[in-house]
């Protein structure tokens, strides 16, 4: 075949060396951190959560305050078939998680993609409260307001133990994280993420061009329902433990605050957020208990006001600012 | 004579006490030039959206190859073969003018819904959305983002997005609006080498840009049809002169 003149013009799909930095920070962090591995891995899961989110905030534009909703259904199902069924094998109850968070997505999805802006934020609100409610009201069981003890996980593949220093937690979390990463990666470059990003940029011209918008938007929140699922089971399979506040708007917003500081719409803008998010918080907590998302709220002005495209964008900006003095 | 690609009947619309379209019939066969004009607010842009589907009709049929369409979904219309471009700017500002054509490409061949597959390994979609840009003469700006070209450039891209759907049915909503009258030859060339079989409706102000692409010209005034015919009947028209042109000073006084 005859090669064409321009060289894979679209770029989107290529590997890039860069790529490979989050993986060697994260596999190198299991040996120069080993009294961390708890923080460790649920760096990791709010990682993959904040990553859903910027599967429909950052691809398809869908602004969502209750993806807490979907990160809670998968940590509370993970945790009531261990609890209460007795299925305590933990893939298997992984992919049960991501199924059921998927397919309480596509039900509120299907209702609340009818509508846009504030109605939709204010509906993916409404759907995380009634479920936390339903949580706290179904004690025997959630545990209600004490969360739900008497999760325990078998070791995985019948040989890795959870042990208490997090090993097999972290490890577990990075090698989950990295399957639904290779996959959602897949997605946002694929034609379908292709026209996710078209619904972002212009939903008019979407519909112009007989983009079936509904279905296309509907497609990505179950996907990210199923990711955010899985995040929230990794935490009740590693914590061994499922509190309220996996419901909670905190949740909701601290992801969203998350994936703002790294970037949307870049898939490793969760890479970033997620750790600088949480390690801040551990060490601002320690230095100052009262004050500390006071350091956090700071370092959201100051990101919001000089790198409103996060961390991901400020540093693209940078790099394009050394290569214009190069040239 | 050929069969109608598009039949629009006694198509109606009003909000409230305005009528924006009253009773509109337009009938357009393969190969139509077509040039629908009339001052401000006459609504065309209106008649455009009712036969795309953003607006709902209060009354009458439109037919699309044979097909009652009046109910169907805009995408589904689509798909059926009817295209438009819009008078303001409808892009995808933040990607790259390759990037808004293979939307296009990609939506008509219906990959949209793959998950899986690479869209940057789709050489197909890539090379024939290079065609499109080369035959507007934007080849070389294929990688810039939208954003950054100027507005009578992105005019376009616009058109370019709309021959990538293959319509048999094309609406050109004012598609020299902002462009130099220095580049609005590329825009007419591109017209003027769409297939033959496709039909063709443009809104359009600049009066020699309608006289040069149109072979009909309907004359729409306050959302009804004043008149139909060939551009020299209109154009001696004194009911036209009236109400339209002699807004201008002359016939080929260009926009307002």
């Amino acid at each position: 075949m005859e090669q064409p003149a321009y060289q894979n013009p679209l770029r989107t799909g290529a590997m890039r060396p860069a790529e490979l930095l989050p993986w060697l920070a994260a596999g190198s962090g299991f040996f120069l951190f080993p009294d961390y591995l708890q923080l460790g891995a649920q760096i990791l899961i709010m990682v993959l959560f904040a990553m859903s989110l910027d599967m429909i905030l950052g691809y398809a534009g869908i602004v969502s305050l209750g993806h807490a909703a979907l990160f809670g259904t998968g940590a509370y199902t993970a945790g009531i078939l261990s609890a209460h069924i007795g299925w305590s094998e933990p893939l298997s109850g992984l992919v049960i998680a991501g199924l059921v968070a998927g397919v309480v997505g596509l039900v509120c999805g299907a209702v609340i993609l009818y509508t846009r802006g504030l109605t939709l934020l204010m509906l993916t609100l409404a759907v995380t409260i009634l479920l936390q409610e339903l949580a706290n009201e179904q004690e025997h069981w959630t545990g209600g307001d004490d969360g739900l003890q008497g999760v325990v996980m078998q070791p995985l593949f019948g040989v890795f133990e959870f042990d208490l220093y997090g090993r097999t937690a972290y490890l577990y979390a990075l090698a989950v994280l990295f399957v639904v990463f290779l996959a959602a990666r897949a997605i946002v470059n694929s034609s379908f993420g292709q026209s996710l990003r078209g619904i972002r940029e212009n939903e008019r011209r979407m519909h112009a061009i007989g983009c079936p918008v509904y279905r296309q938007m509907l497609r990505a929140y179950t996907i990210a329902a199923v990711m955010a699922g899985v995040a929230g089971a990794l935490l009740a399979q590693t914590t061994e433990f499922v509190a309220l506040d996996v419901l909670s708007f905190e949740r909701s917003g601290d992801v969203m605050i998350m994936l703002i500081l790294g970037g949307t719409g870049r898939l490793y803008g969760a890479f970033i957020g997620a750790p600088l998010y949480m390690i801040l918080q551990d060490q601002l907590a320690k230095l100052s208990p009262e004050y500390w998302l006071f350091g956090i709220g700071a370092l959201l002005v100051a990101t919001i006001l000089y790198a409103p495209e996060g961390m991901l964008g400020l540093a693209e900006r940078l790099r394009a600012w050394v290569r214009r003095e190069d040239s | 004579m050929s069969e109608p690609l598009l039949e629009v009947r006694d198509l109606s619309k009003s909000f409230g006490a305005l009528v924006v379209a009253d009773a509109v019939s337009l009938t357009l066969r393969p190969g139509a030039r077509h040039a629908l004009i009339g001052p401000n607010g006459a609504g065309k842009t209106t008649l455009v959206n009712l036969i795309t589907g953003t607006v709902e009709p209060s009354g009458g049929v439109i037919l699309l190859d044979g097909h009652d369409i009046t109910h169907w979904p805009q995408a589904r219309r689509v798909k059926g073969g009817l295209a438009r471009t819009f008078q303001i700017n409808t892009l995808f500002r933040g990607l790259s003018v390759l990037e808004n054509v293979c939307m296009a490409v990609s939506e008509r061949r219906s990959l949209s819904a793959r998950l899986w597959r690479r869209a940057d390994a789709r050489g197909d979609v890539i090379a024939e959305a290079m065609a499109l840009l080369e035959s507007v003469k934007l080849d070389a700006d294929a990688q810039r983002q939208v954003r950054e070209l100027p507005y009578g450039r992105q005019r376009l891209v616009e058109l370019a997005i709309a021959l990538g759907l293959h319509p048999k049915v094309l609406l050109l909503d004012e598609p020299a609006a902002g462009v130099p009258s220095t580049e609005s030859h590329v825009l007419l060339e591109a017209v003027a080498g769409l297939p033959e079989s496709i039909a063709v409706l443009m809104i359009e102000h600049d009066m020699d840009i309608v006289f040069r692409f149109a072979e009909t010209i309907t004359v729409l005034v306050s959302g009804a049809i004043l008149t139909e015919g060939t551009p020299a009947e209109v154009g001696a028209d004194p009911r036209v002169r009236e109400v339209y042109l002699g807004e201008n000073a002359e016939l080929h006084g260009g926009r307002r």
